[in-house]
Formats: structure tokens, sequence, C-alpha cells
């Protein structure tokens, strides 16, 4: 019985916030509910249905994948790179390291905000740089296109400090004498990264893979920041969109079926990745 | 450190070039993280017509406090500032209890079902808790915890994460300290508070702070939870700053963000390795 007294608290809470709450999402999904209201009408599937065939659904998929593959993606390519660098025998690496990580422990709604002045395209940085180049400023605020690669470059800011960091210590496990066994055998240093470096670090790539997809796919502070989904739903991932529907339109019903969706979603490609990486991963 | 710099002058190695390229590349990346933090801070004492001009004026003319008073006056910053280091500290605390236990139960204890709990754990991690936000606000609302600490911190309280850290990490303790507890007769409870804790503080530590982190950055939660000012949670409060305005008043919404950024980056650079070595936790054990 002393076990439910350690871990029955901890298993409780997560049964009435995480497991009965998914349980009950799906259930709202088969509603036509607004929240707060008494009054709920059971509608079957027609929330999906309407999700599926609703003419702003493709624009939100494209903006959902283009934002998650630009910010893992391009965050993982960056923070490979920059843990390439920090790991070098280099003076300053420790105080460039902690700079770099840095950003990752700020309040997303504090970077967006900074950054949305550091991107005006009347008074910020970007423009004045633009301007030096003689170009003019995109307009970041109202062209739903730039709005979006604004809001990547931001989350890029702000958490590829993260990825560079946990690649730094899976290379400082990387044995050294194996990379120069490597060089003194003529292999040049970019095929002894490939064949010899990138392969030891399959289970981290695999471990950011699945973690950082996950946190990008729930982003929402820098974008409620920065563009509240617009301009022109520019920047409306399907996270936001649950949100929108939920909380500003108060179709919990529809909104619920999103997040049903963005679930199942998320857990297909989490098991693909799995999949994928027991074939593939050297451990 | 110390053995690879001797195991690097053991070796004869080939006198290389300074490897410019990597000092360039290293320096471009200080300056990206580094200038857009400088460009707040500066913009928090610049007047409206320095920030409001073209072409850029990139100094305030003098170092002045208005916009700091101006955001202090037009919005409870106290207020926020409290209630994010109450939620903060009850928050990660009681978060951090919850982990250290059930990791104690999952390592030490016998029960049944174990590997099915364990299982219970794991599988959450999967289940973002954006996804339940809307049953977590009505089970919070008919509760009557809107704007109530409770109603911000107990949605989020359970822990996953920690407890499977802190699992690993029990896994790796020796167990002869446990044998000499058992000999001295202590319960489990003083098991867990005079032996493990103790040991485990490195750990503990690295955990905590990246918990304390995460609480104090929370923001789509407690903004569902709270429409009420003096219950405002700091990034909750600094967007009601942006739209009080209609128009960006750019001076003050960047002294309002100083404030909100300061504290952390203070508390990251004091304690950067303990932090560092918390998020890199997950993935070396993982």
């Amino acid at each position: 019985m002393l076990f439910l007294l350690f871990a029955g608290p901890n298993m409780a809470l997560l049964v009435i916030f995480t497991y009965k709450p998914l349980m009950q999402s799906l259930y709202y999904s088969t509603l036509q509910w607004n929240i707060g209201s008494p009054v709920a009408m059971p509608v079957g599937l027609d929330n999906y249905v309407d999700w599926f065939t609703d003419p702003t659904t493709p624009g939100i998929v494209t903006v959902t994948v283009l934002f998650t593959v630009a910010t893992v993606g391009g965050g993982m390519v960056i923070g490979l790179l920059l843990a390439l660098v920090l790991n070098r025998r280099l003076r300053g690496t420790g105080v460039a390291r902690t700079v770099v990580v840095a950003p990752y422990v700020l309040s997303g709604v504090a970077v967006g905000l900074l950054w949305l002045f550091v991107f005006d395209p009347n008074f910020g940085v970007t423009a004045a740089l633009l301007r030096l180049v003689g170009l003019a400023s995109p307009d970041w605020y109202n062209d739903p296109q730039w709005a979006l690669v604004m809001v990547i470059v931001v989350y890029l800011w702000k958490n590829v400090g993260y990825v560079a960091l946990i690649y730094l210590a899976a290379l400082q496990s990387v044995p050294r004498d194996l990379v120069e066994a490597a060089s003194i055998d003529g292999a040049s240093s970019i095929r002894s990264f490939r064949s010899i470096v990138l392969p030891l670090l399959g289970p981290t790539t695999f471990f950011l893979a699945i973690t950082t997809l996950l946190t990008s796919l729930q982003s929402f502070d820098i974008i409620q920041a920065m563009t509240k989904g617009g301009p022109l739903g520019g920047t409306t991932t399907m996270m936001y969109q649950i949100y929108q529907e939920g909380f500003q339109s108060g179709r919990a019903g529809y909104s619920s079926a999103v997040a049903t969706i963005l679930f199942v979603v998320l857990l297909l490609v989490t098991f693909a990745q799995v999949r994928y990486v027991d074939r593939k991963v050297h451990y | 450190m110390g053995s690879t710099t001797v195991q690097a002058a053991a070796t004869p190695r080939r006198s290389t070039p300074t490897p410019w390229g990597s000092y360039l590349t290293l320096l471009l990346a200080v300056a990206v993280m580094v200038l857009p933090l400088v460009w707040m801070v500066l913009a928090g004492f610049k007047e409206r017509d320095e920030i409001y001009t073209s072409p850029i004026q990139w100094l305030p003319a003098a170092v002045d406090g208005s916009n700091y008073e101006t955001a202090m006056s037009a919005v409870p910053f106290g207020s926020f500032f409290i209630n994010s280091a109450i939620t903060t500290v009850i928050g990660a605390g009681l978060k951090m209890l919850l982990g250290l236990t059930t990791a104690y139960a999952l390592v030490f204890l016998e029960f049944p079902f174990k590997k099915v709990v364990f299982g219970v754990v794991i599988f959450a991690l999967l289940v973002p808790q954006q996804i339940v936000i809307i049953p977590n606000y009505t089970l919070v609302a008919e509760l009557g915890w809107v704007n109530t600490y409770q109603g911000i911190i107990v949605p989020g309280l359970a822990s996953a994460f920690g407890t499977f850290l802190f699992r690993q990490h029990f896994l790796t303790l020796p167990v002869s300290i446990l044998e000499a507890a058992a000999l001295d007769g202590a319960g489990h409870w003083t098991r867990l508070w005079r032996f493990i804790v103790p040991i485990s503080a490195p750990t503990i530590a690295a955990v905590a702070l990246v918990s304390i982190v995460a609480e104090w950055n929370e923001y789509l939660w407690p903004l569902l939870v709270v429409d009420r000012a003096d219950m405002m949670t700091l990034p909750v409060g600094l967007t009601l700053l942006q739209n009080n305005d209609g128009i960006a008043d750019w001076g003050v919404l960047m002294a309002a963000t100083v404030l909100v950024t300061a504290p952390v980056l203070l508390a990251f650079f004091a304690l950067q390795r303990r932090i560092v070595s918390g998020l890199t936790a997950g993935a070396v054990t993982g």
C-alpha cells in the first residue's frame, strides 16, 4: 500500500489532467458545443468532415507543415553546425555556448515582442540593415508569407541553442581517437564526419527529432505575441487554430476535433520515427 | 577536461593554421544571439522621438527610466511579479516532490502493475498539454478555480519528465547505500529524504532549475484561466501592455520586456552549469 502514498498523487494528477481530458476531447469532438454553454448537440463526425472540407484547412495545414519542417529541420542543421564549432578546442567556446543557449530560457512572449520591434518595417533593425544595402524592408507585419518567415526565424533564434547543446554533449562523448584515426587513414574531414561521427550521433538525432517536433507543433507563445495567427491566417498553425476556435470563436467541439487530429498526427509521426530508427540507427 | 589537455599535449600534433572560419562562425553566432537583446535594452531607455525616427538612432541620448515608470504604472507589474514567483515556486516545488516520490516507488518499492504505471508516465510525455486545454479549462471553471493560484498551478502539476529522469538516476545509485539505510531500520520515507535525496542533489538541482524556468515562462495556460489583471503572471501581463495601446509604444514595451527577461537571464548566467546539465540530462540518459 506504501506505493499508493508515493506514486498515487502523481498518477491521480496524470489521470485527471492528462488522460481523462484526452478521452473527453475525443468525445467533445463529436459535439456542436460552445465553451461554457450548457447545451451541446451530438453531431457525430460532422466536425471532422467540416475540417477536412473547410476552404481554410489546406492553408492551415501548409502553414503547419512549413513551420514544423523549417523549425525542426532548420533547428537540427543549424544546431549541429553550431555544436561542431563549439566542440573545437578554440578560445571563447565556453562563453559562446552560454550565449547561444541563453535565449532558450527566456519567455516566448518576451522574445516575440522584442523581435517584433527588431522586425518593425519602419523603425526596426532589419529595415535599417536592409536600407544599408539599398533594399526596402519586406512588410513583415502585413504580408502573410514574410510573417511566416518572421515567426520561423524567431522560433529558431530562441530554440536552436537547445539543439546545439544536446549535439555538443553527444559530440563530446565521441572518442577523439576515432576521428583522428580516420584522418590518419587519409579520410578527409568531411568523409570522416559523414561515415564516423554522424552515425554515432544517430540516437541523439532521433531524440532531438522527436522532442523538437513535439515542441514545434505545440508552439503558441511566439505566434500569439507576434502575429496572432495573422495576417490573413499566414501564421495560423493547427495548434493556433485549436486556441482560436476553442477560446476566441467559442467552437469547442470543432476545436476538439482539430486537437484530436493533431494528436493522431503526432502519434503517427512519433511511431514512424521509432520504427525507422529501429532499422537505421546503430547504437 | 584535465585528462584531455594532458592527452593533447602527449600526442604530437601537426601545427594547424588558426581556424579563422570557425572563429568567424562563433563570432557571428554570438552577435546574432546578443544584438537583439542589446537592442531591447537600448530601446527601453529611448524617448519616443528617438525610436520613431529615420534613419535609425542606435543609442539613446540619455539613460532615462521614464519608460520603466510608464510600464509599471500602466499595469500592476508588482502583482505580476508576485504571481509569477508564487506559481513558479509552488508549482515547481510540488512537481519535484511528485517526481521524486513516484520515481522512488518505481525503483525501490515492490507493487503490482509496475510496468503499467511506468508506461502511463512515459505515454503522458507524448500528450501535449495544449491538446487537452478545453476539457481542462472546463474542469477548472466548474471547480471555480478561474483567477486562482490553484487554477494556474494544479492542471500542470503532474510530473512525467521529472519522474522519468529521477527513475533513470535512481537506477544508477549504488545498492550499498540503501542496504546501509535498511540496516539502520529507516522507513522508506526516511530513506528517500535522508539517503537518496542528498546523494542525488546535483541531478535534483538540475531538474529543478529547468522546471522553474518552464514554470516562469508558462504562457498559454495562465492566459486561459486568468482574466483579472491582479492575478496575471508576467508573460500574460506583458501582452496586456501590448494590447492596451493600439499602436505599439516600443519604448515602454521594451522596458517591460527587460523587466520580464532580466531576472531569468541573470539567473541563467549565474547557474548556467546546472541548467545546462538539467537540459542535457534527458538526452544523455534517454
